[in-house]
């Protein structure tokens, strides 16, 4: 297998993007990417498009193609492919994409990710995401993905102890960040009396420990590394991107509050990258729901279970921390286009290792990590990068 | 829910009727026709479950999706049965701060949802005290 490398990143502005079509932000995402790689559209071999559903959202399938022609590469008839695993289909994307260029198949591949969130009303974007459960046994109920969630969180606050103001300091820590980072949907830091005084959406889990519904694409460009200085100073080498499953329903799992698919993604990303936790200097991990930030560090084997809520309200995932998590605002303040968010994290580890992101800069940062699930844990992508 | 994909299940959603591998003992609820343990050794049989079980966690829906806006608040919990499997479902009480983790409940029928007025209406199990 071929070693790949990330040259070009490219986001759109996260948000209620009302004036702003799902191809239009799309194609903007795409083309920032190619201007970063410092290439031209012709260079691109091959497509992949990472979007949750758009025949829900948009009532629009085909979205491979749709973006191809959209971005002026239709006439050149690259492939161009759609992946779907819900919240997920991001990393998909980015996962493909890689093992596109890794096996010899192409050497120059766009990743890109979108959802168009805001053209339904609030009660048809709950079912549409309660779609990433099991429609017939799940979601018929009326479960929501904030109650599963709030499931999960319930059966680890009784196992663990975490407390609720713990737990509300996630949301403190990523609007934090947000608030340092340009694109993010919510550029206002908050307090945990903010969140534990917002309404409740489902016990125990309260509007602030929730993400948001968003607008917005990503875009990343990858090549083989042995090509990647001809487009840019500073490539970032994949240094493995690996995905899991487990069962669709939450109540089939060995472990209400455990995610067996990121310890299986996380586990395998660490050995094929060969490094350590401690090397890791940041991760953007999915913080769909708060408590999915304090499973992820505990699943990716940063902590021991039961310890990260402690540990976040010690600060040891804020920016200026030890292992600094979700530095993008995670996607409870930067935003959670579904679809996008798996590239999303990509291009926000990439900034970072270029020494690119600013007011929320990591000092020295050399090797990151993301983490993307879709559903409550059946699909989970991790990828492990590193500064070349 | 489309009339052909509800009516397939109907007999399982209205009498907890799953299945269980005769190979190797295991309940299945929702049914399944592939056990995962045995896959193609496996020997699935229908199964009703007694209905009788304990809560492992659950939640308060308090927003919902349009068609159960107006059931909201509303219990929902992952249910472990006595015969070891888990599922979800609504439980029902005059007080949503009466559930709690390890309660035992049973099995009810009732209306879980309607397509608007002229729709099919959802019924299915949902959970009680015991």
């Amino acid at each position: 297998m071929r070693d790949v490398a990330v040259v070009g990143v490219g986001l759109t502005k996260f948000g209620e993007r009302w004036g702003d079509s799902f191809r239009e932000m799309c194609v903007e995402a795409g083309v920032k990417a190619i201007d970063d790689a410092g290439m031209d559209g012709d260079d691109i071999q091959e497509m992949f498009v990472g979007n949750m559903s758009g025949g829900r959202f948009v009532l629009q399938e085909h979205i491979g193609a749709l973006i191809a022609d959209y971005s002026g590469l239709a006439t050149n008839h690259i492939p161009a492919t759609r992946t779907e695993a819900a919240c997920a289909s991001g990393g998909l994307a980015f996962r493909q994409a890689v093992n596109c260029i890794a096996s010899g198949a192409q050497d120059i591949v766009i990743a890109a990710g979108v959802e168009k969130m805001t053209d339904v009303s609030g009660g048809e974007t709950t079912d549409a995401l309660a779609g990433a459960a099991d429609r017939e046994w799940e979601g018929m109920y009326g479960v929501t993905f904030p109650s599963l969630y709030a499931m999960m969180a319930r059966d680890y606050m009784n196992r663990y102890g975490m407390t609720r103001e713990e737990l509300a300091q996630v949301a403190v820590k990523n609007h934090y960040n947000g608030a340092r980072n340009p694109i993010a949907q919510y550029q206002k830091e908050i307090t945990i009396d903010t969140v534990l005084n917002s309404t409740l959406v489902a016990d125990p889990l309260r509007l602030m420990d929730c993400s948001p519904v968003t607008d917005g694409a990503a875009a990343v460009i990858l090549c083989s590394l042995d090509r990647a200085k001809e487009f840019t100073d500073c490539p970032v080498k994949v240094l493995a991107s690996t995905q899991a499953s487990d069962t669709i329903s939450l109540h089939d799992r060995r472990d209400i509050s455990t995610l067996d698919a990121t310890v299986a993604a996380a586990n395998r990303a660490f050995d094929i990258a060969k490094i350590e936790r401690k090397d890791v200097d940041l991760v953007e991990v999915h913080d769909c729901f708060t408590i999915a930030e304090i499973c992820a560090i505990e699943d990716m084997g940063f902590c021991k279970k039961g310890e990260a809520g402690k540990l976040t309200a010690e600060g040891y995932t804020a920016l200026d921390g030890k292992l600094p998590v979700n530095t993008s605002g995670g996607l409870k303040a930067c935003g959670h286009p579904v679809g996008a968010t798996g590239i999303k994290q990509v291009c926000e580890v990439v900034t970072q290792l270029r020494g690119e992101a600013g007011k929320r800069q990591v000092d020295g940062a050399e090797i990151g990590m993301t983490h993307n699930v879709g559903g409550t844990g059946a699909t989970v992508v991790t990828s492990i990068f590193r500064r070349v | 829910m489309s009339v052909p994909r509800f009516w397939r299940k109907q007999t399982n959603r209205y009498n907890l009727i799953g299945t269980k591998c005769e190979t190797c003992g295991t309940y299945y609820f929702p049914p399944r026709s592939l056990c995962p343990k045995c896959r193609r050794e496996g020997k699935i049989v229908d199964y009703k479950f007694k209905g009788t079980g304990k809560i492992v966690t659950f939640s308060v829906v308090r927003t919902a999706s349009d068609k159960f806006d107006l059931q909201t608040p509303f219990v929902v919990a992952i249910i472990e049965l006595d015969e070891g499997t888990r599922l979800t479902a609504p439980v029902i009480c005059s007080d949503i701060n009466e559930v709690y983790i390890g309660m035992r409940v049973k099995s009810t029928f009732r209306k879980i949802s309607a397509d608007g007025d002229s729709g099919i209406i959802v019924y299915g199990t949902k959970f009680i005290r015991e």
